[in-house]
């Protein structure tokens, strides 16, 4: 059966001050497919997107949806009321609503709600989808995992036509994620055409029917998804062949300093209000290391406790061997230890303050309140940075908050070595970044530890942390259950010490 | 390139303050020339002073533009704003003539020289602020409903420091502040502005007062994490506010040497306030501009004095005032600006093609 075209985008042009993010692209969505968005960070996906929903008005170019010629989306509404839905990266509904409130909310068509109908189609729709959650129930109250399902929930329900899927799953684990793609099987099925970002090559390969490539705000091709095995999809987003992702240990040597054996970092029974059990931990100089789990099961949480970023209630912490204490961030700081958060957007960014700023915070924190940096030595810095990370900004001064997901990753990363740090902590560093953004970092850490930075590096991606890492502590449920290394730095044993049970 | 220049313009946060103010200046021109007449008179003493609107805006506008200098800072860091300013205005000044006066409401001469009374003025004055900056930075309390207390309960203290009598200050000189300095010309208070205006520029220059109170404001969770102590810079912020609450008192209690407990600086929280917004500084906390603010504030003046100049009774006063603001909010509005530029290049078109057919 061949499936009938959708939906059209034909030229779009989209410019912002100082940058083209989209230039002459085409798009094309047919009814009953899942088709893959890919393109690294800034290659215009979300502007893409941002132009089909009206969040943007495109400055050139025509929409054709549904057999209607050229249709006008001056607002997420117009967007809505033509049948397209979206479901974005970040959640984007009501925390201290309900469940069912957010489900329902801008569609009403009177004035009156009938909350008790509102709240039985929302538990029918909520338990047909099979998400744990019910409808008076306060939506902060929910995981992240499970408002972003929510999300997806409210999208399905609005009889849509074109599902546009923006980094759904980057907050989901393997579970919530296979639940997710039943789902948009489901909805294939029913003739949806479901446009999907997504930064894991995995999920492409396994939903989608279609990959459409942008690079740089332009069209690179559209491929039947057989046609393009991963190696070219890679190339094809990045313009270039692409290193041998499995082996990038290899090139970095191992830090072999005299003091390689020193503790840098040491805690016993260390535990901190955010309801992690007491932990003993330790890191050695030019070691990489990593807490791996599930979502929840606490790495966060552990590696918050050693910064101080929770309230540390029990343990004792040595640096180098001396007893030290840490009560705040501050104190984590002045010993040489840097954090960079898991949750970018609340915890990392300053989003109104330039790239500039945002990168020289820390170091100006540290420096003190009394001696702020001169502005040439502020611009020095920034300039050395976005040049050393190849940070795309429009200039030093452009608010940190324009910029896409990994530049901003990127600045924050830049803070954090700006203060050339001992120790330094990378909870998710590569979270909702493109490939060849994940192994710029990837290696990077690698290099930093070979000139003897201790490292902790947390990632969702199993296989990511076995490419970095040399030892892995192992959580469930709030407590370190084993640790790995050498041999034993398997996916397959990754998982059974996290499934435990033997 | 025109064009651009011509945005950069209008987007430049001091564009609408300084558009107010160009506003106001041409109606006034337009009107009566002689709005801007500064001529150099003597005063009853038979010193030498400058008079004319000009004069007085400058002059009345200086206790706003004070509190306007903290304002901004509080509301940056706190995302609130602090409504108790003129009743810690009244407990200033208050404290001020206690210590001046002594116990007796009118002595023959001063009890206290006046900088000890000024010192306590601030010490006040910061201890109000200090009050309203525990509040909200430690109790998390909402600035409007944390600063609500002293707002309340304000005046009432003030009249309790003296006894609720109305202690006057029997020296001449106390009276400069707010006046004249014989043999100077320009009132004083243009000089305490300016000097209050170069120490919180130093301030902003030798320390990292601005980019930790808009880092706060913005983000305070990623603040915390940065090693910034979010608790105290907000409490800072309401202590600066009380140290500028306290030359506030010091210019009223000196225009009149006495005090009206009930009447003193009254609704100027809600000018200050005002004067912030009207620099186009977020209300919502973050990024500000400090100059903006205090630019604002004389705006306001400006703009009181011109309606008293039209003989507008001052129980209307507000009413006049309440259009212009709805006007000046209105059209500082980032979304009214946008299209507005937009309106701009349209009459420019329209004007162009009218000169042609004439």
């Amino acid at each position: 059966m061949e499936n009938v075209t959708m939906l059209e985008m034909r030229g779009i042009d989209k410019t912002f001050p100082g940058v083209r993010a989209l230039q002459n692209v085409d798009f094309t969505l047919r009814s009953g497919e899942i088709h893959a968005l890919m393109g690294e960070n800034g290659a215009g996906k979300s502007t893409l997107i941002k132009v089909l929903t009206g969040v943007y008005t495109k400055d050139a170019g025509v929409i054709n949806l549904d057999g209607q010629y050229n249709v006008k989306i001056h607002s997420p509404q117009d967007a809505q009321k033509l049948g397209i839905s979206t479901v974005y990266q970040e959640i984007t509904l009501c925390p201290n609503l309900t469940v069912a409130e957010n489900m329902y909310i801008g569609r009403g068509k009177g004035a009156v709600t009938h909350w008790r109908k509102m709240n039985a189609d929302a538990d029918k729709i909520l338990k047909k989808l099979d998400i744990p959650a019910r409808a008076t129930q306060q939506l902060g109250t929910c995981s992240i995992a499970v408002q972003q399902m929510v999300a997806i929930a409210r999208a399905v329900d609005m009889d849509c036509k074109v599902l546009i899927l923006d980094e759904p799953t980057s907050s989901l684990d393997e579970q919530e994620v296979e639940k997710l793609f039943g789902l948009m099987r489901d909805l294939k099925a029913l003739g949806v055409g479901i446009i999907f970002v997504t930064h894991f090559l995995d999920q492409v390969y396994e939903v989608c029917d279609r990959i459409t490539v942008l690079r740089d705000g332009q069209l690179v091709g559209e491929y039947e998804i057989k046609d393009l095995p991963r190696v070219q999809l890679v190339a094809k987003m990045l313009g270039k062949e692409m290193d041998d992702l499995s082996d990038i240990k290899g090139e970095h040597a191992l830090y072999s300093g005299e003091d390689a054996e020193t503790k840098v970092l040491e805690a016993e029974k260390l535990s901190s209000n955010a309801g992690i059990k007491p932990f003993d931990f330790y890191i050695k100089k030019g070691e990489v290391n990593g807490f791996t789990g599930l979502l929840g099961s606490g790495r966060s949480e552990c590696v918050r406790a050693i910064f101080g970023a929770d309230r540390v209630i029990t343990g004792k912490v040595r640096r180098n061997g001396k007893p030290v204490r840490i009560r705040g961030p501050k104190d984590a700081m002045k010993l040489g230890i840097a954090y960079l958060p898991e949750d970018r957007k609340n915890d990392g960014i300053v989003g109104d303050l330039s790239v500039k700023e945002n990168i020289i915070l820390a170091l100006q924190v540290m420096k003190g309140f009394f001696k702020p940096f001169t502005k040439a030595q502020a611009s020095a810095f920034a300039d050395e940075y976005i040049k050393k990370l190849n940070i795309k900004t429009a200039s030093a001064d452009t608010p940190i908050k324009s910029l896409s997901g990994g530049n901003q990753q990127k600045v924050i990363l830049a803070r954090w070595l700006l203060m050339h740090p001992e120790y330094l902590i990378l909870d998710e560093p590569t979270r909702g970044i493109d490939v060849g953004t994940k192994v710029d970092i990837q290696k990077l850490v690698l290099e930093l530890a070979s000139d003897g930075m201790s490292i902790t590096f947390i990632s969702s991606e199993t296989d990511e942390m076995l490419r970095t890492c040399s030892r892995l502590v192992v959580m469930r449920d709030r407590k370190v259950v084993g640790e790995l290394s050498g041999e034993d730095l398997t996916q397959s044993k990754i998982m059974s010490t996290i499934a435990g049970g033997e | 390139m025109n064009m651009s220049l011509l945005k950069k313009i209008t987007r430049n946060q001091m564009f609408i303050p300084v558009m107010a103010l160009l506003l106001l200046a041409v109606v006034n021109l337009v009107v009566d020339p002689g709005f801007f007449k500064v001529t150099l008179g003597t005063n009853n003493a038979g010193n030498p002073v400058l008079s004319g609107y000009l004069i007085t805006i400058l002059d009345y506008g200086s206790e706003l533009a004070i509190l306007a200098l903290g304002m901004t800072l509080v509301t940056a860091a706190s995302g609130g704003q602090d409504i108790s300013v003129g009743a810690t205005i009244a407990i200033a000044g208050s404290a001020m003539l206690r210590i001046l006066c002594g116990s007796n409401s009118h002595p023959d001469a001063l009890q206290a020289p006046i900088i000890v009374a000024f010192l306590v003025a601030c010490l006040v004055g910061m201890l109000c602020g200090a009050f309203n900056g525990a509040l909200v930075s430690v109790f998390k309390i909402q600035p409007m409903i944390a600063t609500l207390i002293l707002f309340t309960a304000g005046r009432s203290i003030a009249a309790w420091i003296n006894n609720n009598e109305l202690p006057i200050v029997p020296d001449p000189k106390f009276a400069y502040f707010g006046s004249f300095i014989p043999g100077i010309p320009i009132p004083t208070t243009v000089f305490i502005v300016l000097i209050c205006v170069i120490i919180m520029a130093l301030v902003l220059k030798f320390t990292n007062l601005g980019l930790y109170t808009q880092a706060v404001g913005i983000n305070e969770k990623s603040s915390r994490l940065n090693g910034i102590n979010p608790t105290f810079i907000k409490f800072l912020a309401f202590v600066i506010l009380g140290l500028c609450v306290a030359v506030a008192a010091l210019i009223k209690v000196s225009r009149l040497s006495t005090i009206n407990y009930s009447v003193i600086a009254k609704d100027i929280e809600m000018d200050a306030i005002l004067a912030v917004a009207l620099g186009g500084n977020s209300l919502s906390g973050g990024k500000f501009n400090i100059w903006a603010s205090v630019l604002g504030a004389y705006v306001i003046q400006f703009l009181t004095t011109t309606l008293y100049k039209f003989n507008v009774q001052s129980d209307a006063l507000a009413a006049y005032k309440a259009v212009v603001v709805i006007l000046l909010v209105f059209f500082s509005a980032p979304k009214v600006r946008e299209s507005l530029s937009g309106l701009g290049k349209k009459i420019a078109v329209m004007k162009a093609r009218k000169g042609e057919s004439k």
